[in-house]
């Protein structure tokens, strides 16, 4: 069916409510890449199975991501008239005890992370309330779900659906609104009034550069050419961040919208999608969103009858970080090799074909028909003075609850890490928490989208990774580049005692390299001498000098390199010399990695005041490097049991390869 | 010059063909053929490539490059089953490396190999987004998270 007007939206709003809402008992499991990661497969089959077995009259549903993704499998349990139970965690024996009970009319709520009383679709404004009570009286122990410290100070712009509705159904999305900003849009706008409420909002790039959309799209629609290309970036290359992935298989309808939205304002007239090959379930919900596009004519000649026509269509990434950068990533569309060239000349003007064209991420798109539903006043009502609206972050690492949050701008990384996170895990220290990707650094945009690097106004180095002192910071864009830091893509990765400095350095330096296109000199030989040098700390053979000649060859490659990856490579390696010096100068002065990361530097051994003689580690090691011997005369043990023998480890036979500090549950095997 | 006969191995052309097809007239479209190429075949064949610079007409340096600088394609016979372990950030500092090793200690082989036995093919990729549950590895499609040592063996036991 083409919809083509009002009457046929509002007709679909309705199918899309009573899906979402039916008269019986409906089962959402949560099946995004983290679900599934998390064996919600298995939980769904078991689910089918056991309905069918009970003759239970029940739905069994797939959606995305709340953003709990530790607790994953999420299974979310709708009964009509009353409270929706979320439940974590689950496990196939879990999910056929919760449907018994179902059956029974008595879900149990010992595994329930809360209950959802009102739902608000953002767009379209309306709430229901699902609980009795008019929805405020608890029915159980389950908390509030907007109330645990996980939500509660998140406010959800960009991932308003994730979790609420099917990605498969496009009525779903249009019964929380979707696609309604967009007819409005069709019919009520003038293209220039788009992109000057755009402006107006003060929206801004959430790629990480930062760069103002509407400044963007006006630049795009002025510059002249045949054609006006409309590009979304989902190549999420970033190690660490996983927004864009769970925006795409979460809701790609609000994506796609923002998308022919911005087409409308811009003039554009073939839209492009760039997706990660990686995301195998992003690209096959991304097909699927377009396909029933075309079918309801949201995409296509003639959108919603108008005169404006639009398509889209999806490009697989070839595995390749520097085509995250926009030059490189139109080269890769053109089906060439992903090289970026310097950015004088701009994209804006000169892009893919050499034609005008207009490249946004995942969650910058997604964000478009919220402020042009709720208009640039609501919008700029949230966030902080140069940083309107909110950010989705994916918080994890170290810490307690990870997952995928939205806060507004000018929350701070404390809050974050604390508030939301938890803190790090019991029984361990904070000690850096890092931001802005693999570079993790300044990166400025000049006002036609070029990417420039300025020096941060204070201290001499950007800072990638954050050590404690700093997380006071409030989160938005200039107050992050005011310190010398970056809001980046949205990866925040806490680390504790746990990690070693030396090591993260080491890690992303090699990822750099390995990444570097190869095009310009300081960033090919460069980041290698770097990777080298570094190799030489982590083994135990760092030399005096090493730490000075980092920092200078850092600077060289940071200063010269064409594109933003040499750009910004040397931030890692930089921040973590500012700020934690003393880890290089103990690798190499000491010889001693003080995280016991660094496999040259550091040994096994059993701490025979803790060992109980279980033997878990001597059946862990792949080397028979453990072996079993009697307590020597005055040595103290303890915990252990009686029968049985203490462990030791042989430094010769032993690779280092953890198995038994992994195996080990009393603390016994320690790192030297 | 490749010419017929010279094209002419164990390898069955004609599926190649009738990708090929699909892209005739779309030079832009490479990069989608070669993965369209490798996902049929498990990598890109070298007869496929030739087959490819003819009838596209593209020097084989073209497609040498794009086959060579992105990380999807492989100009190697893979396994039966692909091994990505994931070595992104989160997993890095939740354990991935020495993941990686007690994988490669347990196919007896080297990242970026082949088991002698031509049933795991182990790689590496940068991050697969289940950062939450990591360290994650990804068999043929499967994310498997929260993966120690100790659970591997299991998990690879159901790969044959």
């Amino acid at each position: 069916m083409k919809l083509k007007g009002l009457a046929d939206l509002d007709e679909v709003k309705r199918e899309g409510l009573r899906l979402l809402y039916p008269d019986r008992v409906k089962i959402i499991v949560g099946t995004a890449t983290c679900g599934m990661a998390a064996g919600a497969g298995k939980v769904v089959e078991t689910f089918r199975r056991v309905i069918d077995e009970l003759k239970l009259e029940a739905i069994v549903e797939e959606t995305g991501c709340i953003g709990m993704c530790q607790k994953e499998p999420i299974v979310t349990v709708y009964r009509p008239g009353q409270t929706k139970l979320v439940y974590h965690s689950m496990t196939p024996k879990k999910a056929e005890e919760l449907a018994r009970q179902l059956a029974e009319g008595n879900p149990g709520t010992q595994n329930a992370l809360g209950q959802i009383f009102r739902e608000k679709a953002l767009l379209s404004g309306e709430e229901r309330v699902l609980g009795k009570n008019g929805g405020s009286a608890p029915l159980s122990e389950a908390p509030d779900l907007d109330e645990i410290p996980f939500y509660r100070k998140q406010l959800k712009i960009a991932l308003r659906n994730c979790g609420y509705i099917d990605p498969n159904d496009i009525r779903h999305s249009i019964a929380r609104g979707g696609y309604y900003t967009l007819y409005k849009v069709l019919t009520e706008w003038k293209p220039d009034a788009v992109v000057e409420e755009i402006t107006k909002s003060g929206l801004r790039g959430r790629g990480g550069g930062g760069f103002p959309t509407g400044r963007k799209w006006r630049s795009c629609r002025d510059a002249k050419g045949q054609h006006h290309y409309i590009i979304c970036n989902a190549d999420e290359g970033d190690p660490g961040a996983f927004m864009d992935r769970s925006l795409l298989e979460g809701d790609p309808h609000s994506m796609l919208e923002g998308m022919i939205i911005g087409a409308f304002g811009i003039g554009g007239d073939e839209g492009y999608i760039y997706v990660r090959n990686e995301y195998p379930q992003a690209i096959r919900k991304l097909t699927r969103a377009l396909e029933q596009c075309h079918e309801y004519g949201l995409l296509g000649d003639n959108i919603f009858g108008t005169e404006f026509s639009f398509d889209i269509t999806i490009n697989r990434g070839g595995g390749a970080f520097v085509c995250g950068e926009s030059t490189a990533l139109m080269a890769s569309l053109e089906g060439q090799v992903g090289e970026p060239r310097a950015k004088y000349i701009h994209t804006v003007e000169h892009g893919l074909r050499d034609q005008p064209s207009c490249l946004n991420n995942v969650e910058t798109w997604a964000n478009v028909p919220a402020v042009m539903g709720k208009g640039a006043d609501w919008f700029t009502s949230i966030g902080t003075g140069g940083s309107k609206g909110t950010k989705v972050f994916s918080l994890v690492g170290t810490i307690r609850t990870t997952g995928l949050i939205e806060v507004p701008m000018g929350i701070s990384i404390r809050e974050v890490l604390e508030d939301i996170g938890g803190g790090v895990r019991e029984g361990h220290r904070f000690k850096a928490v890092q931001t802005g990707g693999p570079s993790g650094g300044t990166i400025l945009v000049d006002e036609r989208g070029a990417t420039v690097r300025t020096e941060p106004a204070t201290g001499a180095y950007t800072v990638g990774i954050m050590p404690e002192s700093l997380l006071d910071l409030p989160i938005d864009f200039d107050s992050l580049t005011e310190a010398g830091s970056m809001m980046g893509s949205g990866g925040l990765i806490v680390m504790d005692e746990t990690s070693c400095m030396v090591d993260v350095a080491r890690y992303f330096l090699r990822f750099l390299a390995e990444e570097s296109c190869g095009k310009c000199l300081p960033c090919r030989e460069g980041l290698r001498q770097m990777v080298n040098i570094l190799d030489r700390i982590c083994e135990g053979k760092g030399e005096h000098g090493d730490i000075e000649l980092l920092e200078e060859l850092g600077n060289v490659v940071m200063d010269t390199s064409l594109c933003a990856l040499g750009g910004t490579a040397a931030n890692p390696p930089l921040s973590t010399i500012r700020y934690f010096r003393d880890e290089y100068e103990a690798h190499i002065y000491d010889k001693n990695c003080p995280a016991g990361v660094c496999k040259a530097l550091i040994a096994y051994g059993v701490n025979a005041e803790a060992c109980t003689g279980c033997g878990l580690c001597l059946k862990a090691c792949p080397t028979d490097a453990v072996f079993t011997r009697k307590p020597k005369a005055g040595e103290s043990t303890p915990k252990l049991r009686e029968g049985r023998d203490l462990h030791d480890i042989s430094q010769d036979k032993c690779i280092k390869c953890g198995a038994c500090f992994e195996a080990c549950t009393f603390d016994a095997v320690v790192k030297e | 010059m490749a010419t017929e006969a010279a094209l002419k191995t164990d390898i069955d052309l004609a599926p190649a063909e009738a990708l090929i097809a699909a892209y005739m007239d779309n030079r832009e479209a490479t990069i989608a053929l070669l993965q369209d190429v490798q996902k049929h075949y498990g990598y890109l064949p070298r007869p496929v490539l030739e087959l490819i610079s003819e009838r596209l007409n593209l020097p084989h340096t073209q497609l040498f490059a794009l086959a060579t600088f992105y990380r999807a394609f492989s100009l190697k016979p893979r396994g039966r089953h692909l091994i990505n372990v994931c070595t992104g950030t989160t997993c890095h500092v939740r354990g991935a490396p020495m993941l990686l090793e007690a994988i490669e200690r347990e196919c007896k082989c080297k990242a970026g190999g082949t088991t002698a036995d031509g049933r795991f093919t182990i790689e590496t990729v940068n991050c697969v987004g289940a950062c939450a549950l990591a360290p994650v590895i990804v068999i043929d499609e499967e994310a498997h998270g929260r993966l120690t040592q100790a659970k591997l063996k299991k998990v690879l036991d159901q790969y044959k």
